[in-house]
């Protein structure tokens, strides 16, 4: 029987073996790929484990983390959410990441491998590495002008600093609260389907994600195609041009809101904001070079990110004349992003020169050391140094005696350019009001900032909707807030 | 070994002052050793999830080092020749179970385990104290074979009174306890398969008919136990236990092939369970999905219905990879039902990793050895058969559902010896050590009682 014996303990041995073979095979060689199952829950509960880093706006955190002692441990709070959330973005359980939040997504939760010292010994460890810190480039003061501003009608906001394409002020409206997306309970889910059954579109970035005409604000762009093309080379000098305009190849006419504009010389034409004298203009500069000049300023770029990615603005290039007429005064197929309008005021205010606009200034390990910084970004030459001078000045008469007289800060020099944009079929929607700008202090050796502002109102009536009526005070509070830092 | 010792003592002269070494000393120390290293798991729970040693840490060491103590003396008293491993790895194994399930009852805080299981433990080693004290001669057992089968036949049939619980009807309730008889039964049934086999060993030898190349022992000895065999599996198949009734079934074909050491047992055996596995997992709803499961872990993930219980498991032990999360930093509680039980495994891989794992494997395959060296170094067939039996019965029941739960084999509920939730399985292992360390005792006290004549 001994013989016997010795055979079923070598037959339980063997049990034995499969078992350890087995679980070396799963523990050791198959592990990455079981840990790596989307279905597998234990990289989002490693995720939400530790605090995510903060998103600050000067000094001071925009985000906070609730230690909510669930699963999904640690949950994102939102101090001042409605006004930082076109920046921050949500971070929820259930929902994901966007914006901000999305784009250094790596560096808040931790995972980022340039937050860890010795990223080897962590590997063995499992240490995970405590969420950095982002500063963003925004100016809180500001940021707050642009969203009193707004005062919760629909519209946007976007600032930049011309000289280095910070972004002072990013604002959307009607904005809304990110933390009730945050963590994943029935609550967060109902907020969610509430958010995105609002017909106001609250989680919509306004100012980068919605593109819309621009209006008479393009006008700057046609205005330096055609100064560079060498079509004007006098803004004084009167132009032939027909009021209304009846546009090439068709029997429609254009007319302008303004009186005195046949003939109009450029200077008067762009402080009045005449339609006729810029459709025109733009088809005498022709598709080719409105396109050039368009696409430096920024426009059919689809791979602008901030960091995270920016609506393309676009000019069609595909055009008939009557076409490019309008698209010229900012109609027809022209669409752009208030951030992208910002650049255009930017680049006239910053000698021609556009500096991508970015969001991040830097990020940093918890303990504040420094892992990356913005650095100095690339330039682009939107127009030549002389037709920016040229437009500087016209922008400037623009808010001293023409349509943009509300953006006028004492004290300080301001050029703008209003808008009025027609939208929907046969222009039946309410339309957008418009205003860019830049402002330059007293003191400043150049100009400190550069505004788009957007307001999409429906309550007013039709007739007082105008860029130089609702939007530039919204600018000029705007550039007060930046001037008076 | 046995052969080896046997030679020396004849060889040499017995010399009057010679002893066979009795090693409870060491037996004491390694005790202290599991007790403490239960504890130590303990704290390291607390640690890790509240930073601070849980406040029952000290009732607990007493508590486990109590009934450790105890046992031990209950052995040192009444069994001073047992094999000196078998108590300190049936209490390593219960406290670091207690302390799994103790883990576990922190992300359920609506549903403690634990308390219930240290009830249960005691009770588990009070059966172990009563058994070391008052069966004084193990051969006792093989007079009341017929009673022990009688028993297990009853328990196996008592819960088909009772409800269904999650689709298999193997407990019992009784005044807010549930029992599982089915776990009572193996050992009984163990004990009535070594009592018969050794009872008719010799007949089991006499040919009777012949088929193909199978020389079949005569049917009057192999038609009551077959009988029994095929009564309690059928049984098992009704009350939807598939993982006791494999157990069963490989314990007699293991039994029989040491009783008789025809190897065609052995494929018989085998080629009976594929058929009836096969058959099983064809015709059974429950079984075919778990045969599905096995072959296809992440079918349900793949078809958006999220992670299924087995590949939560898989998750687990991968999660855990070599060195472990740390007690009480895993999250297999995501297995969700059955956590604390069946699946209780995946949170000593994942916490444990697989250095933890392999040493528990290892600690099962330690005492699976002991009890089949107590097997060899008896002479009586019957505790031959009997240790191997009950060896056996740890063996298996550990390969089946550790083996499950790793996706090596299909998963049939079963609970792992010690570790997993559950008293009447905490009894039961508890009785089988106390009858192994019987039998040891029996076995290296022949060769004193040799030495000293």
């Amino acid at each position: 029987m001994t013989r016997y014996i010795r055979h079923a303990a070598c037959f339980c041995a063997l049990l034995l073996v499969a078992l350890l073979v087995n679980a070396t095979r799963i523990q050791v060689f198959q592990a990455r790929s079981y840990d790596d199952n989307p279905a597998n829950r234990r990289t989002a509960i490693a995720r939400y484990g530790q605090p995510r880093g903060d998103i600050l706006v000067g000094d001071a955190p925009v985000t906070g983390s609730k230690d909510t002692d669930g699963r999904l441990r640690y949950e994102r709070t939102y101090p001042k959410g409605p006004l930082y959330a076109p920046v921050t973005g949500f971070a929820s359980q259930i929902y994901g990441t966007t914006f901000l939040e999305h784009a250094e997504d790596d560096l808040l939760s931790g995972t980022d491998p340039m937050l860890s010292a010795f990223p080897l010994w962590n590997d063995l460890t499992r240490r995970q590495n405590p969420g950095g810190n982002v500063v963003t480039t925004i100016d809180p003061a500001a940021q707050r002008a642009a969203y009193a501003g707004l005062a919760g009608r629909k519209g946007a906001v976007a600032a930049v600093e011309p000289s280095t394409g910070r972004i002072l002020a990013l604002v959307s409206s009607p904005s809304y609260d990110p933390q009730v997306l945050s963590g994943n309970d029935a609550a967060v889910e109902r907020s969610w389907a509430r958010l995105n059954a609002d017909p106001d579109k609250p989680m919509l970035n306004r100012a980068v994600r919605q593109t819309y005409p621009p209006g008479s604000t393009f006008k700057v762009v046609t205005l330096a195609a055609a100064l560079d093309a060498g079509v004007v080379t006098d803004v004084d000098e009167a132009t032939d041009s027909p009021d209304p305009y009846t546009l090439p190849g068709t029997t429609t006419s254009l007319t302008n809101e303004a009186t005195g504009c046949e003939d109009a010389p450029i200077r008067a034409a762009f402080m009045w904001s005449c339609n006729t004298v810029f459709a025109r203009l733009g088809v005498r500069v022709g598709v080719s070079d409105m396109a050039t000049t368009a696409a430096r300023f920024g426009f059919n770029d689809t791979g602008l990110g901030i960091p995270y990615s920016v609506a393309e603005s676009t000019f069609d290039v595909s055009v008939d004349k009557a076409q490019l007429a309008l698209s010229s005064i900012g109609q027809y197929n022209t669409r752009a992003t208030p951030l992208q309008m910002a650049m255009v005021s930017a680049a006239v205010a910053n000698g021609g020169q556009i500096r991508p606009p970015y969001l991040v200034e830097r990020t940093t390990r918890s303990g504040g050391a420094t892992v990356s910084t913005a650095g100095s970004r690339p330039v682009r030459q939107a127009m030549h140094p002389a037709t920016a001078v040229r437009l500087k000045e016209l922008m400037e008469e623009v808010v001293t005696e023409g349509t943009g007289t509300n953006a006028a800060i004492p004290g300080a020099i301001v050029g703008g350019k209003t808008g009025t944009a027609q939208h929907g079929v046969d222009n039946s929607g309410t339309p957008y009001a418009w205003f860019i700008s830049w402002a330059q202090g007293e003191r400043d050796l150049e100009p400190k900032v550069a505004v788009a502002v957007v307001v999409e109102d429906a309550e007013a009536d039709r007739g007082e909707i105008s860029g130089g009526g609702d939007a530039a005070p919204i600018a000029r509070a705007v550039m007060e807030a930046v001037l008076t830092d | 070994m046995t052969k080896a010792g046997t030679t020396v003592v004849r060889a040499d002269p017995p010399a009057p002052a010679v002893r066979l070494p009795r090693r409870r000393g060491i037996e004491l120390a390694l005790i202290v050793v599991a007790v403490l290293l239960s504890v130590y798991g303990y704290c390291a729970v607390g640690l890790a999830r509240h930073g601070t040693v849980p406040p029952g840490a000290a009732g607990y060491g007493a508590g486990l080092g109590v009934l450790a103590l105890v046992a031990h003396l209950a052995v040192r008293y009444r069994a001073p020749y047992a094999d000196p491993l078998l108590l300190p790895i049936g209490v390593l194994l219960n406290g670091l179970g207690l302390v799994l399930i103790y883990r576990l009852d922190l992300e359920t805080p609506g549903d403690r385990a634990a308390p219930t299981q240290l009830v249960w433990s005691t009770v588990g080693v009070a059966l172990f104290i009563v058994t070391a004290l008052f069966l004084r001669d193990f051969r006792v057992l093989q007079r009341y074979s017929y009673v022990c089968v009688a028993a297990a036949l009853a328990l196996l049939v008592l819960p088909i009174a009772f409800p269904a619980v999650n689709g298999a009807r193997i407990w019992i309730r009784i005044a807010g306890f549930s029992i599982q008889p089915g776990e009572f039964a193996k050992v009984l049934l163990a004990v009535f398969f070594a009592a018969y086999l050794a009872a008719n060993r010799n007949a089991l030898a006499y040919a009777g008919r012949r088929i193909w190349w199978l020389q079949l022992p005569t049917g009057r000895v192999l038609g009551p136990i077959v009988a029994i065999w095929l009564l309690s599996v059928v049984v098992l198949v009704l009350e939807r236990d598939l993982g006791t009734s494999l157990l069963f079934f490989g314990l007699f074909v293991v039994l029989l092939y040491v009783a008789t050491g025809r190897t065609g047992w052995i494929a018989v055996g085998l080629l009976l369970a594929s058929l009836g596995a096969v058959a099983v997992g064809w015709l059974e709803p429950h079984v075919h999905s778990r045969v599905q499961d096995w072959l296809h872990p992440f079918a349900t993930i793949e078809a958006g219905q999220g992670p299924n219980q087995l590949s939560q498991s898989l998750f687990a032990f991968a999660a855990g990879g070599t060195m472990g999360t740390g007690l009480g930093l895993g999250h297999s509680i995501l297995i969700g039902f059955a956590a604390k039980s069946d699946f209780i495994l995946a949170t000593a891989g994942e916490e444990l990793g697989l250095a933890g794992l392999s040493a528990i494997f290892l600690l099962y395959g330690l005492l699976v050895e002991r009890g089949y060296r107590a097997g060899l170094s008896l002479r009586d067939p019957f505790g031959r058969l009997l240790a191997v039996g009950l060896a056996s019965i740890v063996a298996l029941q550990v390969f089946v559902i550790a083996g499950g739960v790793t996706g090596l084999i299909p998963l049939t509920g079963m609970a792992m010896p010690f570790l997993a939730q559950g008293g009447s399985s905490v009894v039961t292992n508890w009785a089988i050590v106390a009858l192994l360390i019987r039998v040891s005792d029996s076995a290296r006290s022949q060769f004193d009682g040799e030495v000293a004549a």
